[in-house]
């Protein structure tokens, strides 16, 4: 990891007042996201996993300043951009796109696929009217789709056909990065190895880089160059992919690991699962100390007192645990 | 657990068929199914989104929504018909003898009741339980489905519970009565990895406990191959295989089977550069071809495919697998 990273997250956090009880009268702060540092490298696909509300949909909207940072740094050419307003903030749009999970409510049903995809064409001044039309038609062959779709409302087509429209509107500008936010998980399984290919021939074709945002961890394993595992707004490991599916050091990425099922009738039958117990606590009120320690099987007296370190154990795999760390040193 | 081939199964599903009163005429969803399940016996019947897994068992019910209708078939339950069972009759094996547990429990669970009232509905209506024994049963029943604290959760609403924690709730409504079947439509579907592997480890343990018949519905090949005895796929309405798990794990036969679990990504594997896909989307109920459903999207396709429907046939000499495809089948007869 010597190259200079295209994105730098530095020490990012995200916090959500919020008011709660039946009249507003308590006000409260979701920890959503606390200090996460991430390189991303041009043309990779990092992924980020973790149970839901851990935080990997708000580490991509806060990168993506679509959420306020409450603090640390997104760093974009030499630009911090959680300081950017809207208006500085335009240009990067450009560049940083994103697709949603939901297929049936990213796109306004009164417009035609055509025009949804035309839209940021024409906003970043990209083309001629003239020429736009020939845009959309390279625009829909790219995703797969034939060039007399643009004139049909989201309606008349299925999921698959939907995220295939969002994923040529993220195109639209030729940006370099693109968040995936759980981009598949809506699909039927069928649709969604189609669509990872389309991901996949599309970031060789245009030499994308995905910030990719996923529970599905065979999913995962299948696409990425590297995987963070969150765990209630932190990051518990990032490693490269084979590191982490076949050596992962945190008690967290163990267990999670271990709840994935397989298409294997016997090895299923016999498999020993190492399964968490209770539920994710609250980011209204996390654990002190290691967030995972309340569930963790290794957990020790220090865990629930310190935040554990986030620093790497083997060159480009980093975690924050301190068996780990106390293992090594 | 397998079942006796000589005892007659809990459910026998023949010839079941649900229709949608559309703009357009009847459009048939489900058509002429045929299942059955063993006592003691898992079945995993999967599928993708509009194949009629869901409306084929809310239909054994007769909880079918307005203008969906069962036009033909029959579904008999411990020998007895559930299409043609008097209401009052039916009520009884609702909740009683099946158990239900529905997809999503933000919706099927009732927001402004509490979760012990409605843990106890079922006991009180089905086993006649006195109010303060049904509740010291819902407290066992939490406590079985791993919930912790269960006498003070008895007191909380719905929206106080996690995801986790509210499919736990349905899973003890369903268990409530101890059921002779549990029917579980995508109970998991709406849950992490690490829950996920919790309830399905409860249901499990539950099942050799009680020695009750599953039927688990999922769109996912993965968890079902842990759980389930024997497995049936469903594409645009009909059964395309019907196998025991090993075998179908093994030796997938019907196209669209082995589509599926081509494109799913294991952990095990070595990840290749594509997933093998299957082209083309699921036909929507009413614009399905003649011929075989899966012909547009199949790689064997030949002419018979466009004009006659396979039937289910075995394709093993013990005859417990079974695919509809007319390639499949070909192949066998000439071997």
């Amino acid at each position: 990891m010597s190259a200079e990273p295209l994105l730098r997250v530095e020490n990012l956090v995200k916090h959500f007042h919020v008011r709660l009880g039946a009249f507003g009268e308590k006000a409260a702060t979701v920890y959503a996201l606390d200090d996460v540092s991430l390189d991303i490298q041009e043309g990779e696909t990092l992924s980020l996993v973790g149970e839901s509300g851990c935080g990997k949909s708000t580490t991509g909207f806060t990168i993506l300043n679509l959420h306020r940072a409450s603090g640390g740094k997104v760093i974009y050419k030499g630009q911090d951009l959680t300081r950017l307003d809207e208006k500085h903030m335009r240009p990067f749009r450009r560049d940083l796109q994103i697709v949603f999970q939901d297929p049936y409510s990213t796109l306004n049903p009164r417009m035609t696929v055509g025009e949804a995809v035309g839209e940021p064409i024409l906003f970043h001044k990209l083309a001629t009217k003239t020429e736009l039309k020939d845009r959309i038609a390279t625009l829909l062959s790219d995703v797969g789709l034939p060039a007399r779709f643009a004139s049909r409302y989201p309606h008349e087509l299925s999921g698959g056909q939907r995220q295939r429209v969002v994923i040529a509107r993220a195109l639209a500008c030729q940006p370099k990065f693109i968040v995936c936010d759980e981009a598949i998980s809506a699909l039927d399984v069928s649709i969604q190895a189609q669509i990872i290919n389309l991901l996949l021939d599309l970031q060789e074709k245009y030499r994308l880089t995905y910030l990719f945002i996923a529970h599905d961890l065979a999913v995962v394993r299948h696409i990425s160059t590297r995987v963070g595992v969150m765990y209630l707004g932190r990051l518990a490991e990032l490693a490269p992919r084979d590191a982490l599916f076949q050596t992962p050091l945190h008690p967290y990425t163990k267990a999670l690991l271990s709840a994935v099922p397989e298409t294997d009738p016997e090895r299923e039958r016999n498999r020993k699962r190492q399964i968490l117990q209770g539920d994710v606590p609250s980011p209204l009120n996390p654990p002190s100390g290691c967030r995972f320690h309340t569930r963790c099987p290794i957990a020790m007296e220090v865990c629930s007192k310190v935040v554990p370190e986030w620093k790497a154990a083997r060159p480009g795999h980093l975690v924050a645990c301190h068996a780990i760390n106390s293992d090594l040193s | 657990m397998t079942a006796r081939i000589s005892e007659p199964p809990l459910l026998d599903v023949k010839g079941l068929t649900v229709e949608i009163d559309g703009r357009r005429g009847p459009a048939v969803v489900v058509d002429g199914i045929d299942l059955h399940v063993g006592r003691g016996e898992t079945l995993g019947i999967v599928g993708e989104s509009g194949c009629g897994k869901s409306l084929t068992m809310l239909s054994l019910m007769r909880l079918l929504p307005n203008k969906i209708r069962v036009s033909k078939g029959t579904a008999r339950f411990d020998g007895r018909d559930l299409q043609t069972m008097p209401t009052r009759e039916l009520r009884k094996v609702r909740g009683g003898d099946i158990g239900f547990v529905f997809q999503d429990p933000m919706t099927s669970l009732n927001p402004v009741m509490r979760i012990g009232d409605q843990l106890c509905e079922p006991l009180i209506y089905h086993r006649k339980m006195a109010k303060t024994d049904a509740r010291k049963r819902a407290v066992e029943l939490l406590r079985l489905v791993g919930i912790p604290g269960p006498e003070e959760r008895l007191n909380a609403y719905p929206h106080e519970l996690s995801g986790g924690m509210r499919q736990r709730v349905m899973i003890a409504i369903g268990l409530a009565c101890e059921p002779k079947l549990l029917i579980a439509d995508e109970p998991t579907t709406a849950l992490d990895v690490t829950i996920q592997a919790q309830i399905v480890d409860l249901v499990k343990d539950l099942r050799n406990k009680l020695g009750m018949s599953v039927v688990w519905i999922t769109h996912d090949l993965a968890l079902i191959a842990g759980l389930a005895d024997r497995v049936v796929v469903l594409y645009a309405g009909t059964v395309v295989e019907d196998a025991p798990v090993d075998e179908l794990y093994a030796n997938p036969s019907h196209p669209y089977t082995r589509g599926l679990l081509a494109s799913i990504p294991t952990l095990s594997d070595a990840p290749a550069a594509r997933l093998s896909s299957i082209g083309g989307t699921p036909p929507e109920p009413g614009r399905r071809p003649a011929g075989c459903p899966f012909a547009p999207r199949c790689p064997l396709a030949m002419d018979i495919c466009q004009r006659d429907v396979p039937k289910l046939e075995p394709i093993s000499s013990g005859g417990s697998h079974r695919a509809a495809c007319f390639a499949v089948n070909k192949v066998l007869k000439a071997a």
